[in-house]
């Protein structure tokens, strides 16, 4: 049976949650969480999430068969990362030195300690974990109806640097600025959790869930 | 524009009904948990935790259902907790929706289990629970952890004992004070404090809210990331957007 939407799973963390919220948000819609490279190349659209560490993510992409799965999905149709999902979609991550899928151009950093202070000289703490202010540089479909500046929830060490300035959906501040929403074509991936971030995650969802796959 | 501090309503579990009561006595059903955890967050909760003090093993299960039926319908973070004893139950958890496991008396039985967990399912869902009672006053305060709902005494410093867990994979750390637990005169600052200090990984304050201004002074005054509270929210004397308010005209960064 061709499903609406695939939530790809590589054994990384609960995917209960994601499949849960796009089922709210897209009533009727047959949400397959699925490992099967027939089921998710024939999905309408693809959702990869992912938690944990990079080695680990990357290595189960592979013992999986899936990364050229991925890349595929990635190529052709409406494709939403979360999280570890946006991170491995760029080249290398310099958790566990991992090679990545290299879909975007870039590197995955971690936050310094010893740079993490706020305005006030007091300590901020890692992981980034909780509800961050994130800035639209640009208008996209994915963001349709989400005010400039809206909280998200986050939870994660390593954030996304974009080595093009035009993948850049989406920054966030910890205390330094970083980069937490990636778009290009088909693709948008977030570094926050919008399947945890309450009525404007649930929105980002339901937008990924009619958007047609064009960046306008 | 910075990461908001969070208030974490706590949520009691027995034998699969959410309950409330004071120090584990008259406990009464508190009503359907779907519905309780979207008052919640409609208020605004930044996350929710469900402790499980069912004292049955059998009956521990139940907290499964609960789980399921709250992440199908709410949709911010999960925290469950109590009797956690193995990466399966861990497991079982997480399918069941839970987002985070809290990790209490097995941390300090088998604080492998910390880090086999914290390795296997990523840190950022490894709450180490500890509840701590002070043991030395005056100028260099210390505290020792205690388990099984704080009547056991382990001998353990519960500031370097945070610190191993942090070492081991724990992600953050839900820090009860044992004296100040059910008492509403405020968190215990000191411990919170020293816990803030000495700890890279955020620390969430818990035991002994009675009032809006304790949580700010446990954010201000004790370096807290977020601040847990059970009894002030589910008796209705205060709503989570009411204590929202009062730490954001106090300069605390909240979401609203």
């Amino acid at each position: 049976m061709t499903v609406d939407i695939a939530v790809i799973d590589y054994g990384m963390g609960n995917l209960h949650s994601v499949a849960k919220a796009l089922e709210h948000v897209a009533k009727g819609a047959r949400v397959a969480v699925t490992d099967d490279a027939k089921t998710i190349l024939a999905a309408g659209r693809v959702v990869f999430p992912g938690q944990g560490a990079a080695p680990d993510c990357m290595r189960e992409i592979d013992a999986r068969g899936l990364r050229e799965v991925v890349k595929q999905a990635a190529s052709e149709k409406p494709f939403l990362g979360i999280c570890m999902g946006l991170q491995v979609l760029f080249e290398h991550s310099d958790e566990g030195d991992t090679p990545c899928l290299g879909i975007f151009p870039g590197q995955v950093k971690r936050f310094v300690q010893a740079r993490m202070t706020d305005a006030q000289g007091r300590r901020l703490k890692v992981p980034h974990m909780g509800w961050n202010n994130v800035r639209q540089p640009r208008p996209h479909p994915l963001w349709a109806g989400i005010p400039d500046g809206e909280r998200f929830y986050f939870v994660h060490s390593y954030f996304v640097v974009p080595a093009q300035a035009d993948l850049v959906a989406g920054y966030a501040d910890y205390p330094a600025e970083f980069v937490c929403a990636c778009a290009r074509d088909n693709l948008f991936a977030v570094q926050f959790h919008p399947e945890k971030s309450a009525s404007a995650g649930l929105r980002l969802l339901a937008n990924f869930v009619s958007w047609n796959g064009k960046p306008a | 524009m910075a990461l908001a501090k969070r208030i974490i309503p706590c949520l009691d579990v027995t034998a699969g009904r959410v309950v409330k009561g004071v120090n584990f006595v008259n406990l009464r059903d508190a009503g359907d948990p779907v519905e309780i955890a979207r008052r919640y967050d409609d208020q605004g909760a930044d996350e929710l935790t469900f402790l499980d003090i069912t004292a049955s093993s059998d009956d521990r299960d139940l907290i499964l259902h609960i789980i399921e039926a709250v992440a199908a319908q709410v949709f911010i973070p999960l925290t469950v907790g109590g009797g956690v004893r193995q990466p399966n139950d861990v497991l079982r958890l997480l399918n069941a929706g839970a987002d985070k496991v809290s990790i209490n008396t097995s941390a300090v039985t088998n604080p492998q289990l910390v880090k086999d967990c914290s390795a296997r399912f990523g840190s950022q869902c490894i709450v180490v629970a500890i509840d701590a009672k002070q043991t030395v006053w005056g100028a260099t305060p210390k505290w020792q952890v205690f388990t099984h709902g704080g009547r056991r005494a382990t001998g353990l410093d519960a500031v370097e004992w945070g610190k191993k867990m942090q070492d081991l994979g724990a992600g953050e750390i839900l820090l009860t004070s044992m004296d100040r637990d059910g008492a509403k005169i405020g968190f215990d600052l000191n411990l919170t404090r020293a816990f803030s200090d000495a700890l890279d990984i955020p620390i969430i304050a818990s035991g002994g809210v009675g009032n809006l201004q304790h949580l700010v002074d446990g954010v201000v005054k004790g370096g807290a990331d977020a601040v847990l509270a059970a009894s002030i929210f589910h008796f209705g004397e205060y709503t989570v957007e009411q204590a929202k308010q009062t730490m954001a005209e106090q300069g605390i960064e909240v979401r609203l």
